[in-house]
């Protein structure tokens, strides 16, 4: 389906700026139930376990299918659905669940274009910052985890109320477009009590899902640097018959395995509610950021001169596993997670 | 994948734990050199395989009416992850060879008359077995075998080197590749041939390697008769049945590793002090660690994944090429890291700073030899490139021309 709905000249059309995202795609994965996995059935949703979406976001990944899943489904809507109250759920997850609404989500004490940024919490109400927010003028709704005089709590904000400035920048990957927020007494609601270690779950789940994008993408950028080693000849020769190629690309798969393996690992952490999610999270965060990175960088270096081109489809690659690479914090973050994790005793990964 | 035993898996690993605890004494992670001397080693490896064949462990997957255990390979892979924790007593030093390359190249491609004769005893532990392949011209190309083997009436007669051979100066047999045809292309001139290793012309010379011991050898084949009915396979089939002889080389995946690995280091990073800082608050120190349990740990997980297809009956994946590829380069950053955590120490063996250290400094020395063994850092990648990810094989200038051709 996504290879017909969402082809590279779709996720082209959304970086030359001609659309936000693809709504084709974003219909299509809606028709499919894609988006309302783990949304329970009252809300319209298929209310199953975390493993379909895992093999969805593999294939989103694999085609850099230019929809916003990642803050809206893997995000906002699992905050809404764990966290959020009856009338919370009801009110946004039947939206999010057929595509209609999305959601994304602002980290209330983070860096800024211009240095560290924080939200004002008084009142009810939300004030301050330039937040980067993914999908941030596409998106209705936000979760926003920020400090409040209760501690570090997660809110809900409407994003079509007033007071709030939405302004589309320039990014690494404008597939993947992203606005600066900010609020001016806008209104907000808590989702329940969540605070910081909800909010670390969620990302938890979220990094293991986006895993699965990037592993998808690296899978991808494998087998054009492999297509691309068979058919062009330097030298008189096919470039994939020699060693620096051949080793580059084992190297690629090798890294995309092991990424493989530990995204695997972190599916059956989420699905299962192990107590060893936040080691498999960052494990598979690492190393698929490192497998994506790896093979989006070695395929423009196998296609030589014309993989530096705009019209070569290598820096589609380049540029999504930048933003993957950074959108739930960089690998400095969770190696840091994961050395905790090690320490806390958590290395055999519940394998015994 | 799947983590966990099915019922008659778990039945399985019950009776093993329960034979191990009754039979075998728990290792301890510290201080694995054994210093006796090889009698009394082998006669302890020979009284453990003898007990475990009777127990229906002794090689798990040949059969039983040669004392085998007549079992699946995911009982095998099950049996590795037990006897992991416990002392193996030198078995795999003596008799891995055998067990886990010569007999299974002998069941499947020898006449009934050698396996009636040679797996049985081999598989008891009464006889033990070398494998001699590689040739000073060539080890990871097998197919270069120069030692020829001429016709002779109701034989043959060898001529020439081995290299790298484990255990030839204890073994009683070998199964050996020769030059059976040199006017034919390097691949289609070769015989296996099982060979007598106490017969007049052989001789072996131990190799010193560069930790200063004495592991390997070189075999020297003087004009050595081998009757006929020690051929293994057809004439000039030889490289078909080095083949096979490798695949079970290279099917031992699942046992679970013992090696200088992640779990040290940290605690080391734990006690040791770095410019008046704890190490384990150093990125210089902690971050190559995490990186290294990322790949262990990883590894691990694709072994189960191979385990879980084993377990369905199923073949396991192309991605366990990758493991030892990964795994050998580790071993000696591990070294590396632990001899630099300590300073100016580091430069220091075993000798003064205790039995403990033994396991890093033989990380150290062997991590340089295991990037090299059964498959070199280099040729497994040309395996994932030429196999898995179907790049064009290398131009070849000595595939298509007789072997007596072939420019030394």
């Amino acid at each position: 389906m996504l290879s017909d709905a969402s082809p590279l000249t779709e996720v082209r059309r959304a970086l030359e700026g001609k659309m936000a995202y693809s709504d084709r795609a974003w219909r299509e994965l809606a028709n499919l139930g894609c988006l309302s996995i783990m949304i329970p059935e009252a809300h319209g949703g298929l209310g199953l376990d975390g493993l379909e979406l895992c093999i969805v976001a593999e294939e989103v990944g694999r085609s850099l299918t230019p929809v916003p899943i990642l803050p809206s489904i893997y995000i906002c809507a699992e905050a809404i659905r764990l966290y959020g109250s009856q009338a919370q759920q009801a009110a946004w997850l039947p939206g999010l669940a057929d595509g209609s609404t999305i959601g994304t989500f602002v980290v209330g004490e983070s860096k800024g274009a211009n240095g560290t940024v924080e939200a004002r919490f008084a009142d009810g109400c939300l004030s301050g910052g330039k937040f980067v927010v993914p999908d941030g003028n596409a998106a209705n709704v936000a979760v926003v985890a920020t400090q409040t005089p209760m501690g570090m709590r997660l809110l809900l904000i409407d994003l079509d109320s007033n007071g709030i400035q939405r302004t589309p920048v320039a990014s690494v990957d404008p597939s993947r477009p992203v606005s600066i927020v900010e609020f001016e007494q806008s209104p907000v609601e808590f989702l329940g009590l969540a605070g910081d270690a909800e909010w670390q779950h969620i990302r938890n789940r979220a990094a293991v899902l986006l895993a699965f994008e990037q592993i998808g993408a690296a899978d991808r950028a494998i087998e054009m640097a492999r297509d691309y080693a068979l058919e062009r000849k330097s030298f008189g020769r096919p470039i994939g018959s020699y060693q620096a190629i051949k080793h580059k690309l084992a190297n690629a798969y090798a890294k995309n395995q092991i990424a493989r393996a530990h995204a695997y690992h972190g599916a059956w952490a989420l699905a299962t509610g192990s107590p060893v999610l936040p080691l498999a999270a960052a494990a598979a965060r690492i190393s698929a950021i490192e497998a994506f990175s790896f093979a989006a960088q070695e395929n423009i270096q196998t296609h030589g001169g014309i993989g530096f081109t705009w019209d070569a489809d290598c820096h589609l690659f380049y540029r999504r596993a930048r933003q993957q690479a950074l959108v739930l914090g960089p690998v400095q973050h969770w190696k840091a997670q994961l050395l905790r994790e090690l320490r806390g005793g958590f290395g055999d990964g519940g394998l015994g | 994948m799947n983590f966990d035993d099915n019922a008659e898996e778990a039945l399985f690993r019950l009776r093993v734990r329960d034979w191990l605890e009754a039979n075998a004494v728990r290792r301890d992670d510290r201080g694995n050199v054994d210093r006796s001397d090889t009698d009394a080693r082998l006669a302890r490896a020979r009284d453990f395989q003898k007990r475990k064949t009777e127990a229906g462990f002794g090689a798990i997957t040949l059969p039983r009416e040669y004392g085998g255990g007549g079992g699946t390979a995911i009982e095998q892979v099950i049996y590795l992850q037990e006897e992991a924790a416990y002392d193996n007593q030198g078995v795999v030093d003596f008799f891995g060879v055998g067990l886990g390359m010569c007999l299974p190249t002998i069941l499947h491609n020898g006449t009934v008359e050698q396996r009636d004769r040679y797996l049985s005893p081999g598989i008891r532990g009464e006889e033990i077995w070398c494998q001699l392949f590689s040739e000073p011209s060539g080890g990871s190309d097998v197919a270069s075998a120069r030692t020829s083997a001429v016709r002779d009436g109701d034989g043959w007669r060898l001529n020439g080197q081995k290299v790298w051979t484990s255990g030839a100066q204890f073994s009683d047999f070998g199964i050996i590749t020769a030059r059976t045809d040199a006017d034919a292309r390097k691949h289609r001139g070769m015989t296996m041939f099982i060979v007598d290793m106490k017969a007049t012309g052989v001789e072996v010379r131990p190799i010193r390697q560069m930790s200063g011991e004495c592991e390997f050898n070189e075999v020297f084949f003087d004009n050595v008769f081998v009757p006929d009915s020690l051929r293994l396979g057809a004439v000039n089939d030889g490289w078909n049945v080095a083949l096979s002889t490798l695949m079970h080389e290279r099917a031992g995946i699942g046992g679970r590793s013992r090696d200088l690995g992640w779990q040290r280091l940290l605690a080391m990073a734990e006690e040791v002090v770095i410019d008046g800082k704890p190490a384990i608050e150093d990125w210089r120190v902690t971050e190559p660690i995490v990186d290294s349990w990322l790949v262990e740990f990883g590894c691990r997980l694709i072994s189960v994944r191979g385990q879980t297809a084993l377990s369905r009956g199923q073949q396991p994946g192309p991605e366990q090429t990758i493991l030892k590829m990964l795994k050998a380069p580790l071993i000696q950053q591990h070294a590396y890291l632990a001899m630099d955590m300590i300073g100016e120490a580091g430069m220091l063996t075993a000798a003064s700073l205790g039995e403990d250290w033994e396991e890093i400094e033989r990380a150290w020395m062997f991590g340089a030899g295991l990037r090299i063994a059964g498959g070199s850092d280099e040729i497994l990648r040309n395996i994932v490139a030429e196999r898995v990810l179907g790049l064009p094989p290398d131009i070849r200038i000595d595939k298509d021309i007789p072997f007596k051709e072939i420019p030394v």
